[in-house]
């Protein structure tokens, strides 16, 4: 079906439902219960998992099919961002003109530095790359502040001409950014029992984009264009040793990773008019590295799990203090308690960084393929125990469970 | 005579079906009551304290969530009351804020104002935090302000120096207590002009940015009124740690007095470079050469160490104010924590008594009932003496203190003393100055 594969359109299915279903998966827990703290179903950061999970798409087209691993990545963001916010700022506070003129301006952009850094391969290509991105991110810091509005960074205002739009609401406010006057900030909680469910906009909208691009991820992962682009990451000198040219391949998968990462931030603009400086920093390139083998290179869903995971552990691990902790172990005696807290301390709160870190040494270590092997060796696991206990009808139906690719 | 079968599947299908039906009254009960974004419920309020955790300025936000677990205590009525008693406005009695206790979620800004905006909506999304405060930059601070002003919460900026976050990026739901970079140029101009002489040759070093900026601006424009001519304005990236070739130049340029327009570890850095350059040492145009930090704060003159000795800037508060309120807060936070705060800590912590204040007399969390409670609000008592927060641009009038770094400290803490204490009437400006204009507060946004 969508002419997919079998395996493929599962995959695809799996996510569709993943997405659709988001708000009541990622909420778990009731909204008094202690473990409120991990639910992570409010909009911001749903926004995030499927807006960095379309970023870490576009970079696996590049680094999961043709090993150019390029660490500049952050300054498509970075553009796509600039691009919607002025848009919003000139024309409307439509969304679509903004998503658009971001995925322009970004493979615009990737066109250029594509270009001068495909000159080179491995780690020089890499090295390229990351200075194209730091110099993109100290020029829209210092350099470029009347286009970029430098540290402060970019954010629309209430004397924005926006020609098609209103400069400012009725009231006085500056206008929100909407779909053909749906607002992307709005959402509906849904009260279930203790639980609380909240349904944005601006993450189905995202979500619909994020499924657009990784139904196209699939189809260019499948394609003749894939394939070659598999060969270029194989041996590339035996390609060209067959006459063909690699390099136009190269470009347009650097492009079309560009473009994708150019959407990421415009939809991070759309979600939240704002465009900062750091989003190109080469920590922000090096995130979504992080994510894509996180998650595992190479795979389809590998890289927005990844995404998944990074963002969950920024957005929640950070918000953990001493005070929750001490919430959680107060049944303890004092003493006892103040142990338990001084053990966990370092790894919460200001401490995400440690635990990511340590988590993604384990993963590195013992699952080289990501999180994506952990799931395999998991479903081979349980395929081998009902192997065991059941017929060999049932073991067929189980080895046909997904496989992750 | 009919027989049902019922399946286990059938069975869970039907259960669920029923359940969603029986829930879906409560999608009509859930957002209609709501008259401002995140109306507390309950007993208890939530108080949303974003601070940098991780980055160059983790120990400012250290300090702040310091000051505000103070003053959520106090608040509560727990320990000594601190500036409680020492307010001029007795609007709080120490049983929370209008009667609910007073609760707090954090969050790490990271000094990005990306990070700082997730994490402050998660705040607000999530969390259903009334009131966002805090952050240790400028563009962190207007980043923070523009998003509170679209959720419809109130925002108390801590601390945040750029004339812009009240200037021509001023927001109606946002509010600052600290002060700002043109009150720097003029509580210090005429304490340099009466130390080192109307006649004199300024040579500027600028962080790239901002914040940067708006400071060299300021400070220019108050010396050059005294007299000073300025050489030359040099801008340094603000990822640079070695300064040594931006500080050769300046002794050939015939300048006799260096303003170091840095800030945290730029600061330290290029300070420490100065002095190792021999800067201080040396006699040109017949006199002595100086240095000049504009902006001071006590955290940073530890990290400069013997440098700062002598060296004139200007801050919002220091710990050593003899004032009852300074005392007050000097003494809560040094018996809770072993050492005396810092000027962030201080700001931080009046900005959450502010509020709760507000709150309080306004009868209401409201953010627009809040905003007018706070607009061109008179009180005293919280270590500056009395201050107004102004009404036409959300930034507060108050002394401003000239500093100097001790020749003898007595302590780790003990590094700067207070020079002077400029009065009110000295820093203030009108609010179509041109440092500042170029912006609109717009309207209050309650988020309804």
């Amino acid at each position: 079906m969508l002419k997919l594969g079998k395996k493929d359109f599962t995959l695809f299915l799996v996510v569709a439902v993943l997405a659709i279903f988001a708000p009541f998966i990622l909420n778990p827990f009731p909204t008094d219960s202690a473990m409120a703290q991990f639910n992570a179903g409010y909009p911001d950061l749903m926004q995030r998992f499927v807006i960095f999970g379309i970023l870490a798409i576009g970079f696996n087209i590049l680094f999961g099919l043709t090993g150019y691993l390029s660490f500049g990545h952050a300054a498509f963001l970075g553009v796509g961002s600039y691009s919607a916010v002025w848009m919003f700022k000139l024309l409307s506070m439509n969304v679509i003109p903004a998503i658009v003129l971001s995925m322009i301006v970004s493979g615009l952009f990737a066109v250029v530095i594509g270009y001068v850094s495909l000159r080179r391969s491995g780690i020089y290509f890499s090295i390229l790359t990351l200075a194209f991105a730091q110099m993109s991110y100290n020029l829209a810091y210092s350099v470029l502040t009347p286009i970029t509005n430098g540290e402060t960074g970019l954010q629309i205002t209430l004397d924005d001409p926006r020609i098609l739009g209103i400069t400012a609401t009725a009231d006085g406010g500056i206008p929100v950014t909407n779909l053909f006057g749906l607002e992307m900030r709005s959402f509906e909680t849904w009260n279930v029992g203790p639980w609380a469910f909240q349904f944005s906009v601006g993450y189905y909208v995202a979500a619909i984009i994020m499924l657009v691009s990784f139904y196209v991820a699939i189809r260019i992962f499948r394609s003749p264009f894939g394939m070659m682009l598999r060969a270029i990451k194989s041996n590339q000198n035996r390609l060209y040793y067959t006459g063909l040219n690699a390099r136009p391949y190269t470009l347009a998968a650097f492009v079309i990773s560009g473009m994708y990462a150019g959407l990421a931030g415009g939809l991070l603009a759309c979600m939240d008019p704002l465009a900062g400086a750091e989003r190109m920093q080469w920590t922000a390139s090096g995130e979504v590295v992080l994510m894509t083998i996180l998650g595992g290179a190479g795979t389809l869903i590998g890289p927005v799990l990844g995404a998944g995971f990074i963002k969950y552990f920024e957005n929640i691990f950070s918000k953990i203090n001493d005070q929750v902790v001490h919430g959680w172990v107060s049944f303890l005696p004092d003493g006892l308690e103040d142990v338990v807290v001084a053990i966990i301390h370092p790894f919460v709160g200001k401490g995400w960084h440690l635990t990511l870190g340590l988590l993604f040494m384990l993963i590195v270590i013992f699952l080289p393929g990501g999180l994506v092997e952990g799931g395999k060796r998991i479903s081979a696991l349980v395929s081998s125990r009902r192997n065991h206990n059941a017929g060999d009808a049932e073991a067929q139906a189980a080895r046909q469970q997904p496989p992750a690719e | 005579m009919s027989k049902t079968i019922l399946s286990r599947r059938g069975l869970l299908r039907t259960g669920a079906i029923a359940g969603a039906g029986l829930a879906v009254p409560t999608i009509f009960t859930a957002s209609s009551a709501r008259a401002f974004t995140n109306a507390p419920s309950g007993g208890a309020v939530t108080l949303g304290f974003n601070v940098p955790q991780t980055g160059p300025y983790a120990d400012e936000g250290a300090d702040e969530l310091r000051a505000y677990e103070l003053a959520v205590e106090h608040l509560n009525g727990g320990g000594d009351g601190g500036m409680l008693g020492t307010f001029s406005s007795k609007a709080l009695e120490g049983t929370g804020i209008n009667g609910h206790k007073v609760e707090y979620v954090t969050g790490d800004t990271q000094t990005k104002s990306d990070a700082a905006r997730a994490s402050a909506k998660s705040m607000i999304e999530k969390d259903g935090a009334i009131m966002i405060t805090g952050g240790s930059s400028s563009g962190v601070a207007v980043a923070v302000q523009g998003l509170c002003q679209e959720a419809g919460v109130i925002f108390m900026a801590g601390l945040t120096h750029s004339n812009d976050t009240t200037g021509k990026d001023k927001k109606a739901n946002g509010f600052r207590h600290f002060f700002n970079a043109y009150m720097s140029g003029a509580a210090l101009a005429p304490v340099l002009g009466d130390q080192y002489g109307t006649d004199r040759k300024a040579y500027h070093l600028t962080a790239d940015y901002t914040w940067g900026w708006t400071q060299e601006e300021s400070i220019k424009a108050a010396t050059e009124a005294l007299g000073w001519e300025t050489v030359e304005t040099v801008k340094t990236p603000l990822a640079q740690t070695d300064f040594s070739s931006y500080i050769a130049p300046v002794l050939n340029s015939g300048a006799d007095v260096l303003i170091l327009n840095h800030y945290g570890g730029n600061m330290v850095n290029s300070l420490t470079n100065a002095v190792q350059f021999g800067l201080r040492e040396k006699q040109v145009n017949g006199k002595q050469f100086e240095i000049v930090v504009p902006l001071f704060s006590r955290l940073m003159a530890r990290g400069a160490g013997e440098n700062v000795k002598g060296i004139l800037g200007s801050t919002n508060w220091h710990w050593s104010l003899q004032d009852e309120g300074s005392k007050a807060f000097v003494k809560s936070f040094g018996t809770k924590y072993g050492f005396p705060p810092s000027q962030a800590a201080h700001t931080c912590y009046v900005q959450t008594l502010l509020y709760a204040d507000a709150v309080q007399r306004a009868g209401s969390f409201d953010p627009c009932a809040v905003a007018e409670a706070l607009e061109g609000y008179e009180f005293d008592g919280l270590g500056n003496g009395p201050t107004l927060y102004r009404a036409e641009d959300h930034q507060c009038f108050k002394d401003v203190l000239v500093v100097r770094g001790k020749e003898n400290p007595t302590s780790e803490f003990d590094l700067l003393e207070v020079v002077q204490v400029t009065p009110r009437g000295q820093v203030e400006y009108a609010p179509d100055h041109p440092m500042f204009a170029g912006g609109a507060l717009g309207s209050c946004n309650s988020g309804a």
